[in-house]
């Protein structure tokens, strides 16, 4: 930077200009033809998604309707009777999934950012915080959720410990939540690590301390960063917190299980699929929606 | 707008086609107009400098013709073609023209040679060994051949700036922009970039550049742009836009400077 050049009154009068011109100014023919072309070509892009879109259902829905097992499949899974008579069972067990989910999925991310920091910690006193954060991450990530979901909901309950609860529910979250922070955990650790050392380095310049370089500078990129996987590991979670069905919990698909009992209809867990897409689109559109809005992704700097 | 002075290159070059038009070239960024009706003219073998305050646009107004931003109207000729023109095809347009960002802007997960050979190889479909070869003769002309295999983070800035023309002359553009390439660089390296950019303008290079440094732009200008808030308020030879500016908010801004 060389000394002298201030933006000083005259950049605030190009600045009023700038807005007068802002409010005078139409297209030129050119750029109003540039703008029709441009919108041409986008509504032919969008007729050519629609129309191949229409084409590719029509014929799947065809090839599906016009099967030979068709009428019998029909039956068993899209009984319309049948949806509406276990609706309302399916619904009341989401319920327990969607609580679940909330309950899990703050814990989750809790646990798992406290462990990617400790993994990250740098220096040697830290060195029993690091080992105990990657000897966690390596047994709860290697250990398949059932079996977690097994030991814990029917053994830890068996053991009657004193002031220890013993509901099925509660030990099933437990066993989520231990899986899935050491997953989410590396997420959290390669965001950590994807941002560039000279942005700790400008940090710590400014006099901030290293705690205060992870709180302002280091998580909020990467926390932006690592949304989009986060998200996938959310998604699987509501689908996960179907598993606690077996230690007997009355789960959406529990709920679901149990109506297809009587009659050996399935239509039950087309309904409680229906139902776990309706929670899990909306949540995905939605954390994309705000973080285009944010400029979360690829927002480089200055040219 | 307020100038109307007609681009004058220097050296009695005849006023055949010029290789670059801008014409009522106008940008915004929301309701921000970062660029107001700007018009500029580039024949073959000039070298304009933009000079103007900081955010008065001068970077803007690069990536504009190298198509990184979308004009909100206007039209920018290279070579005779419209290339605002939505019909054109932007990659070819880019591969012709070559830019130096200001902050350099190297792939950090490449070595310094593979920054250089990424685009003829992926984009001109060079032959490795033949795109090596050039890419090494290049890092040899900005004097970094021995770093070819060190990886961008471990240049110094002024180092990561040559890297950077060097990726940009590699394909031989029609016209290079270069964005205050010299902001990072010592004096000594200030001169031998400018060294550089003399003998590449002798062979005839074509080039528009934006910089800080008065002394920079007396040297290499055929003309001098100066921007200030959106607009070229003023343009022409070196010797009459910062040697006896028409317009007082130049003086002020040339005088600022000496200051
Ligand atoms: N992507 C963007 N979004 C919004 N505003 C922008 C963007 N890029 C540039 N601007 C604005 O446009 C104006 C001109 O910016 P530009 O980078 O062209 O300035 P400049 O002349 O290159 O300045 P400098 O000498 O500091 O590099 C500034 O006011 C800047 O804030
Ligand atoms: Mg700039």
């Amino acid at each position: 930077m060389p000394a002298g050049p201030v933006p000083g009154p005259a950049a605030v009068v190009g600045g009023e200009a700038a807005q007068q011109d802002a409010a005078s100014w139409s297209p030129s023919t050119v750029e109003v033809e540039r703008r029709a072309y441009r919108r041409s070509r986008a509504t032919r892009s969008a007729a050519v998604s629609a129309v191949s879109t229409v084409v590719v259902l029509g014929v799947l829905a065809w090839l599906v309707t016009h099967s030979e097992g068709w009428p019998r499949v029909q039956e068993t899974f899209f009984s319309w009777d049948k949806a509406v008579s276990s609706f309302p069972a399916v619904l009341k067990g989401l319920w327990l999934n969607i609580r679940l989910m909330i309950v899990c999925g703050i814990s989750i991310l809790v646990l798992g950012l406290t462990l990617a920091i400790m993994r990250t910690l740098r220096g040697p006193i830290f060195f029993p915080l690091r080992l105990i954060a990657t000897v966690y991450v390596d047994l709860f990530r290697g250990l398949p959720l059932l079996l977690l979901l097994l030991l814990l909901g029917l053994g830890v309950p068996a053991l009657r410990l004193p002031n220890v609860p013993t509901e099925l529910v509660f030990w099933g979250a437990v066993a989520i939540v231990l899986s899935y922070s050491a997953y989410v955990a590396e997420v959290f650790r390669a965001g950590i690590e994807s941002v560039h050392p000279s942005q700790r380095a400008a940090s710590r310049a400014l006099g901030l301390s290293n705690g205060q370089t992870l709180r302002h500078v280091v998580l909020p990129q990467a926390v932006r960063r690592v949304t989009p996987p986060l998200m996938n590991d959310f998604v699987s979670l509501q689908k996960d917190s179907g598993l606690i069905a077996v230690l007997g919990a009355t789960d959406a698909i529990r709920a679901a299980q149990i109506e297809t009992a009587s009659d050996f209809n399935y239509t039950p867990y087309v309904v409680a699929g229906v139902l776990f897409l309706c929670l899990t689109i909306p949540m995905a559109r939605l954390t994309d929606h705000v973080a285009r809005k944010q400029g979360w992704h690829g927002a480089g700097g200055a040219l | 707008m307020t100038s109307e002075s007609a681009t004058t290159p220097t050296g009695g070059a005849a006023p055949d086609a010029p290789l670059l038009t801008v014409r009522g070239l106008r940008k915004s960024f929301g309701e921000h107009v970062v660029l107001h009706d700007v018009d500029l003219e580039v024949q073959p073998g000039e070298c304009v400098v933009l000079i103007g305050a900081s955010g008065s646009g001068k970077s803007t107004l690069l990536r504009c013709v190298n198509l990184l931003e979308q004009v909100d109207d206007g039209v920018i000729t290279l070579g005779g073609l419209d290339i605002t023109d939505p019909r054109v095809d932007a990659d070819e347009v880019r591969s012709r023209t070559g830019i130096v960002f200001q902050a350099y802007n190297l792939f950090p997960h490449l070595s310094v040679l593979d920054n250089v050979t990424l685009a003829p190889r992926r984009v001109h479909r060079v032959a490795r060994a033949e795109a090596e070869r050039r890419a090494m003769a290049m890092l040899d002309r900005v004097g970094l051949a021995e770093k070819a295999r060190a990886r961008p983070d471990d240049l110094s800035g002024g180092q990561q700036q040559r890297v950077a023309i060097a990726r940009a002359m590699v394909n031989s553009p029609q016209l290079l922009l270069l964005d205050e390439v010299t902001s990072a660089l010592d004096p000594e390296l200030v001169g031998e970039v400018l060294d550089l950019l003399r003998d590449l303008r002798a062979e005839g290079m074509t080039m528009i550049l934006s910089t800080h440094e008065m002394g920079f732009a007396r040297n290499v200008a055929d003309t001098v742009c100066f921007l200030d808030g959106g607009r070229i308020l003023e343009q022409g030879a070196p010797a009459e836009v910062l040697g006896a500016p028409r317009e007082p908010r130049t003086r002020q801004f040339l005088s600022r400077l000496v200051s």
